[in-house]
């Protein structure tokens, strides 16, 4: 195999990675938008929140499974507390004061994890079990917990897909998505809804934040960095489709990895990185202009 | 109907507050320290502060006989509020100095109106090129460094190395970044395999490490300042690839705990380290130590040197702070001892000084910097000959 072919290769496993973390996000972030019609930018702040409560856990307890554990459970609790006091009163407003108040809600929680972890960025090890690498060719030996992220978030994909599909909860966050007030004249109880989706998408929001915590430097603000990929990934997805999202981070992600290759050593180093960095945002445009609604669009 | 009285009462208050406080301020040094306090960074600009404030306590409060009067302002990391505050320091405060900017691009900013009042800017931290060549300043004193001597050292160290025949270079997508690539090539004599600028703050470096590997290179380059270092040194270390790391300001005393075991033996090039071995530094790096429980790092150093460079400035003004040309003159002509080792200033008003391979080590109660040996004694920035002033 060419070492173009190899690197071609490697990308392709790297933009994968990149897109199921941004599906994870972004999963939740669509079905709020689409069930709630909710525009949630606190999400981000779920994601760094169980970043750092995982950091801290592992540190205590040396034990990864319940520092993951520990980041997903006190982040649902954040998430339905934020649900109960705060965005309950947003459902029924316009996106622009949403926009605000959850932007608001994000500075907040962002100077709120300064102040209780300090202005420091924190690091975590990987668990030894997952430490090593893995010899997927000849010459390409490819860090392990890097395949287990994409591994894992491709099972969380067909999870979802198949709750989505296949039990009563998703059949309703579907119908919601379609027609709310025919699914609270038919009974269910929508309030009660409405918080189980929003702490299943925070839960969600919290694996990504746990997993991607021992690659990168843990810092207040690693939520912001990816929330506007996410908001790319919904985009070009389709508002409320988990499918058209998951399609859509894989997208990204791909588009992403492997602009921020070829375009430099295509346009040089001048323009290409500008061009790189360009990639995604012309991707979406495109999309749109084909696609108004998106890939795969919830809303009939 | 007791009104009148207290109104009264009030205004001799106020008139004795001003007088007071005008009479104060004739004989003190006043110092505007403007650097970033808040937003991410904030924890650069502290430890910067951090030091300034112990050099003046270890000078007991004093600068050449006057008392000081420090103002601190934080420009948020945003060139517009810089300039706002300096405005500020200079029209409200009439600071006779203002120093203590971390970031160039509000240093560029400041030096502005700094220059149109005539205030001396004692920038303590890097100083942009523009500033160091053709946009030189009479009242800008490059007091730190010039932002490119680092990497250019770094440049230097590489080219000496027979192992190292090729390298692959990294830095984020922004001025100093390019900078830093421009500096480092004008002193490496080998082969650039790969040039890559990334996006600011970008969190995830796979694919770009996927392209080191793709292309072999001795060694690597980069710049990547704080949190984007500890991404960069752990992804790197965790691929494998068994290629040294070389860099600037990337891996040092702020991140290599951050970093851990995957900085080991990682090489830095630097002004300034905690172990250096001279007067000034050993009683500073004891004193800082013992007030704050924990290492100096540059940006505390560079912000002690300030108090050492602004005292020569008031004891050449012989007390009389109006007297701007006699400061300069003094500053032109003095030979230091900082900290960081001997410096002086070059006709540009940017330092003359050495620079210091320093390697990323494993120690006792965790990873530190240690200076290997000098590379440059001394250095030079590059622009000095396309500024004419005199």
């Amino acid at each position: 195999m060419t070492s173009t072919a190899t690197l071609l290769f490697e990308q392709i496993l790297n933009g994968l990675q990149l897109g199921v973390m941004l599906f994870l996000i972004a999963s939740g972030l669509t079905l709020v938008l689409g069930i709630m019609n909710l525009l949630n930018l606190t999400h981000a702040a779920y994601y760094t929140f169980a970043a750092y409560v995982g950091v801290t856990a592992y540190g205590l307890t040396g034990w990864f499974l319940a520092a993951v554990a520990a980041a997903i459970a006190s982040t649902v609790i954040l998430a339905a507390a934020t649900d109960l006091l705060v965005m309950r009163y947003l459902y029924d407003r316009d996106h622009l004061t949403q926009l605000l108040a959850t932007f608001g809600l994000l500075l907040f929680f962002n100077e709120a994890i300064t102040m209780l972890w300090g202005n420091g960025a924190m690091q975590m090890a990987r668990p030894q079990w997952l430490a090593g690498s893995i010899n997927l060719l000849p010459e390409l030996s490819y860090p392990a917990y890097r395949l287990a992220i994409t591994i894992v978030g491709l099972a969380v994909a067909f999870l979802l897909h198949y709750a989505n599909h296949h039990t009563l909860l998703g059949m309703q966050i579907r119908a919601g998505t379609s027609n709310k007030t025919m699914l609270a004249a038919l009974g269910v109880p929508v309030h009660r809804l409405y918080t189980a989706v929003f702490c299943v998408g925070a839960a969600l929001a919290a694996l990504a934040g746990m997993m991607v915590a021992p690659l990168i430097s843990v810092d207040v603000g690693m939520g912001d960095s990816i929330l506007i990929l996410c908001l790319v990934v919904i985009t070009i997805g389709g508002v409320g489709s988990v499918r058209g999202a998951f399609v859509a981070a894989l997208l990204v992600g791909l588009v992403d990895t492997l602009g921020r290759t070829f375009l430099p050593q295509t346009f040089g180093f001048t323009l290409g990185p500008a061009l790189s960095s360009m990639s995604v945002y012309v991707f979406m445009a495109v999309t749109l202009l084909l696609r108004p609604e998106g890939l795969f669009s919830a809303h009939q | 109907m007791d009104s009148p009285v207290h109104a009264r009462m009030g205004a001799c208050v106020l008139a004795l507050w001003l007088t007071t406080s005008a009479s104060y301020a004739q004989d003190a040094v006043k110092i505007g320290f403007l650097t970033t306090l808040s937003g991410p960074q904030a924890e650069l600009g502290k430890r910067h502060l951090e030091g300034f404030q112990l050099g003046l306590e270890m000078k007991g409060g004093k600068l050449g006989n006057l008392p000081v009067d420090l103002t601190i302002a934080d420009d948020k990391l945003a060139p517009e509020v810089g300039v706002e505050q300096v405005r500020k320091l200079v029209d409200s405060d009439k600071v006779n100095f203002v120093t203590g900017v971390v970031f160039a691009n509000v240093t560029m900013a400041a030096s502005k109106p700094l220059a149109q009042s005539k205030t001396l800017f004692i920038n303590s931290f890097a100083g942009p090129s523009p500033l160091a060549g053709s946009s030189c300043d009479p009242y800008f004193f490059g007091a730190g460094f010039q932002g490119d001597s680092t990497y250019e050292a770094m440049g230097k160290y590489m080219s000496e190395q027979k192992e190292i025949k090729s390298a692959f270079v990294l830095a984020p997508n922004y001025q100093g970044g390019r900078d830093a690539i421009t500096g480092f090539k004008r002193y490496f004599k080998g082969d650039v395999k790969g040039e890559i600028y990334t996006k600011i703050n970008q969190p995830d470096y796979s694919g770009e490490i996927a392209q080191i590997r793709a292309a072999k290179p001795d060694a690597i380059f980069f710049l990547y300042p704080g949190s984007m270092g500890i991404s960069f040194v752990r992804q790197f270390a965790d691929a494998k690839l068994g290629i040294p790391m070389y860099s600037g300001f990337s891996v040092e005393e702020l991140t290599v705990n951050a970093m851990g075991a995957a900085a080991n033996g990682a090489y830095s090039s630097a002004v300034y380290n905690d172990d250096l071995d001279n007067a000034a530094n050993r009683a500073f790096a004891e004193a800082y130590q013992k007030k704050f429980g924990r290492r100096p790092s540059i940006y505390a150093a560079l912000g002690f040197d300030a108090v050492t460079i602004i005292e020569a400035a008031v004891k050449a003004s012989k007390g009389n702070l109006s007297d701007v040309e006699s400061m300069r003159a003094g500053l032109r002509a003095a030979k230091f001892d900082l900290v960081r080792g001997p410096m002086h200033f070059n006709t540009n008003q940017f330092p003359i000084q050495n620079f210091y391979l320093v390697q990323a080590t494993a120690g006792d109660g965790g990873m530190r910097m240690k200076t290997i040996r000098p590379i440059f004694t001394p250095h030079k920035d590059a622009y000095a000959p396309e500024c004419k002033m005199q």
